[in-house]
């Protein structure tokens, strides 16, 4: 049971795999994502977004970044390793339409969950645009799968190492002063990159979709433990989203919400770290 | 009720037990027989492990309490249970050492004793009806009908002496049971037996719903869930683990593209309620649901191999007034938390939990407040939790349920300096099997409806336990779940 049958090593902490999961290959949608386990007793869930999927070879991609434990140790497995636990395809599809033009701003490995709603969008009809974003050129993922289906295709770096060296916000906003103005906007990225994305959009009225990537325990509703500000209400982020309007939810509470256990996450990234290392000397 | 050594209980039952002796018992001297307390680990103790409270009776004690039960000819006890146990018929057996014809006489028509003796709400079900707790003008002096019950299949369990069910020859007909809680396990071993092919669909990493995600170990030890699911998977039902219907799989296409013959739906009460109240996103604030599941499923717990973080509560208030609530205020007493509050809107009288889980709680040191209610959650700049305001209430006029309402005394608002808050007011059904399941009627609280066998609005389709109840009990789930189960059979036989 899902097996890696592809790992590459994308930068210094990001990671591609492909690995068995027939059932979810099958029913994924774009915006929809997993959530796995390395170890049934003691293990934690962490929910990843689904970059890619083959429901013929029954197999699945998700693009990762080594930020705490569990990714950490992700890293380290090789093609031919299973992983124990892997649940999904989780929370609402991405509603595609054709509107006319469509802005798709992905920041980080936040483009890896973006190429399959910007392809599905490009399916649908629409002018797609993408605008890809990271630190510098190592960290940008899937830009020959991004260039393949984007009508145009923007790429900025924080350092300037490739592409404009602007942030993504930059290039998004001309986009909007445009005449005709987009007709959607799709951005994924770390939560203060969306944050900024809504704001860019908002004087324009431009309806703008977010995908959130909250703490989570079970994925399917039971423990609240996602929920997030919307408009006001309350909305989990696993069975209501993970895609939410960009200018209702309130990112200062999500954010700071996302540090509840950083303490605890700290000490076991450190942890994880020695004993990485111990195991390396060891061999 | 202050705490006795398990020893000295013990010893005090061999005493009563050596004077029961060759004597003919008549109902009067029945009734001057003392009710054996549990034996419990002592409270300044029990919270400092997740090991189980109650230990069960010593085998003098069952003896001895067996001897209480009056084997009244009408059994009002009988009518108390969900599922009609013969309880004057076991206790008689158990009263005379015969441990396994008692257990024998309880699987009849209870699948899951270990685990009912356990969480059932004994004193508003069976041992409500006792003819001994209203001759003595009080419930807490019934036959304890449930540790008597825990005996015998605790005793069955020590022994090795649990047996796989026999399963009738394949019928070659296959059935889709989704969720692995009370009410799908015993659909499963019910149909199981009858020859058909059953396949459970668990959307977490281990089967057991609530029993495994929801009641702790110091209540519900795991090991004995895990031995019922064993035991369904000796009998040849698959379990697949990680598989959420409605998402993995759309219920339709279980029937129609994956050749299951009838599908039942046992998914329970799993989405949590919060009070809608300022300040509830909070960090700190959490669903009783996600603080057991990380103490419990996840085991949290154990801090030096769990990876799943555990809230560092030091003042805690736990919202609510069920066993859940309960659990969820001991459970933070073992985590180690300094100060465990729990707020109630009525009164002890009408608080829905357990008794023994009250008088557990209460001898841990969770610091009950009656009549009293939350009004919002205040947090400090950095959107940590830094005190909860409350409300008092009076109890005015009974309401439609019969208890009397509670209302609020104005201007009566203060501020509880807490850290950490819990809400435990209860759950609604999971809407996804509704939400991507065209043609399944629900009510407006999104339970499916099921008519008194478990059939829903569609065709091969049924449903039982919190899923069509509610959020109720284990015993309901499993009584519901043999009606649902016979339904299938009696369905699958005629085709």
């Amino acid at each position: 049971m899902n097996k890696i049958v592809y790992k590459k090593k994308l930068s210094d902490d990001v990671y591609r795999i492909s690995f068995e999961a027939r059932d979810i290959a099958r029913e994924r949608k774009p915006g929809q994502f997993l959530i796995l386990q390395l170890d049934t007793d003691f293990g934690e869930r962490i929910p990843l977004t689904i970059a890619d999927a083959d429901p013929e070879k029954g197999t699945v991609t998700i693009i990762f970044q080594t930020v705490g434990k569990t990714t950490h140790i992700l890293a380290t497995y090789n093609v031919g390793d299973s992983i124990a636990n892997v649940l999904g395809p989780l929370g609402q599809p991405t509603h595609i339409e054709k509107l006319g033009t469509a802005i798709c701003v992905g920041g980080g490995i936040g483009v890896a969950p973006l190429f399959p709603i910007a392809q599905a969008l490009k399916q649908a009809g629409n002018k797609v645009v993408v605008i890809m974003g990271a630190r510098s050129k190592e960290l940008l993922v899937m830009e020959d799968e991004m260039r393949a289906i984007a009508d145009e295709l923007v790429i900025c770096t924080d350092d300037g190492s490739y592409g404009r060296k602007a942030l993504v916000t930059e290039p998004l906003k001309e986009y909007c002063e445009k005449d005709p103005k987009p007709d959607l906007a799709v951005a994924i990225g770390p939560p203060i990159m969306m944050k900024f994305c809504a704001e860019t959009t908002r004087p324009f009225s431009i309806h703008t979709v977010v995908s959130l990537n909250t703490i989570m325990v079970d994925g399917t509703g039971m423990c609240g433990g996602c929920r997030v500000t919307v408009g006001g209400e309350t909305k989990f982020v696993c069975v209501d989203g993970p895609e939410f309007d960009g200018h209702l939810v309130d990112f200062d509470n999500m954010m700071r919400r996302l540090g509840s256990y950083k303490k605890q996450e700290d000490e076991a990234h450190h942890q994880c770290h020695l004993d990485l290392k111990i195991k390396e000397m060891e061999k | 009720m202050s705490h006795i050594l398990p020893n000295k209980l013990r010893e005090q039952a061999a005493e009563q037990l050596a004077a029961l002796k060759g004597k003919e018992l008549k109902p009067k001297d029945r009734l001057m027989i003392p009710l054996q307390e549990m034996p419990s680990q002592a409270p300044e103790k029990r919270i400092e492990n997740m090991k189980e409270v109650a230990l069960g009776y010593f085998e003098e004690q069952v003896k001895v309490e067996a001897a209480r039960c009056l084997q009244c000819k009408n059994a009002p006890c009988v009518k108390g249970c969900p599922v009609a146990i013969d309880i004057p018929g076991f206790i008689k057996a158990a009263g005379e050492g015969d441990y396994e014809k008692s257990l024998g006489i309880i699987k009849k028509t209870s699948l899951l004793p270990a685990i009912c003796g356990r969480v059932c709400p004994q004193e508003s079900q069976c041992q409500l009806y006792c003819t001994v707790g209203k001759s003595l003008k009080n419930v807490e002096q019934s036959v304890s009908i449930g540790r008597i019950e825990r005996f015998v299949a605790d005793y069955a369990r020590q022994q090795g002496k649990l047996s796989v069910p026999p399963c009738k020859a394949d019928t070659g007909k296959k059935v889709a049971v989704i969720g692995s809680g009370p009410a799908s396990i015993t659909v499963a071993a019910d149909l199981r037996k009858e020859g058909h092919r059953v396949t459970i669909f668990e959307a977490f990493h281990k089967p057991g719903g609530v029993m495994i995600y929801g009641i702790p170990e110091f209540r519900l030890p795991k090991e004995i869930v895990q031995e019922e699911i064993d035991t369904l998977s000796q009998m040849g039902c698959e379990i697949r683990r990680n598989f959420l219907v409605g998402r993995t799989r759309k219920l339709e296409d279980l029937l129609q593209k994956d050749g299951y013959d009838a599908v039942f739906i046992g998914t329970g009460a799993g989405l949590p309620k919060f009070m809608n109240i300022e300040g509830e996103n909070l960090i700190g604030v959490f669903s009783a649901n996600e603080y057991l599941t990380r103490v419990n499923l996840m085991k949290a717990y154990d801090k030096e191999r769990s990876d799943t973080p555990i809230y560092n509560a030091r003042v805690v208030a736990v919202l609510g007034g069920g066993n859940v609530a309960m659990d969820a205020a001991r459970s933070a007493l073992r985590m180690g938390a300094e100060k465990v509050h729990l707020l109630y809107r009525r009164t002890e009288v009408e608080m829905p939990a357990r008794v023994e889980e009250v008088a557990h709680a209460k001898e841990e040191g969770i610091l009950f407040h009656f009549l009293r209610s939350p009004v919002r959650i205040l947090g400090n700049e950095a959107d940590h939790v830094r005190a909860l305001e409350v409300l008092e209430y009076q109890l005015g006029e009974p309401d439609e349920s019969g208890r009397r309402r509670p209302v609020a005394v104005k201007g009566s608002e203060y501020q509880m300096p807490v850290d950490t808050v819990i809400v435990a007011v209860g759950n609604n059904s999971n809407p996804l099997i509704e939400k991507t399941t065209p043609g399944l009627e629900t009510t407006k609280w999104g339970n499916i409806i099921a008519d008194e066998n478990g059939k829903t609005s569609m065709d091969r389709v049924y449903a039982a336990g919190d899923i069509v109840l509610g959020a109720a009990t284990v015993i309901l789930a499993m009584g519901e779940g043999r009606k649902a189960a016979a339904a299938i059979n009696e369905l699958l036989s005629n085709q």
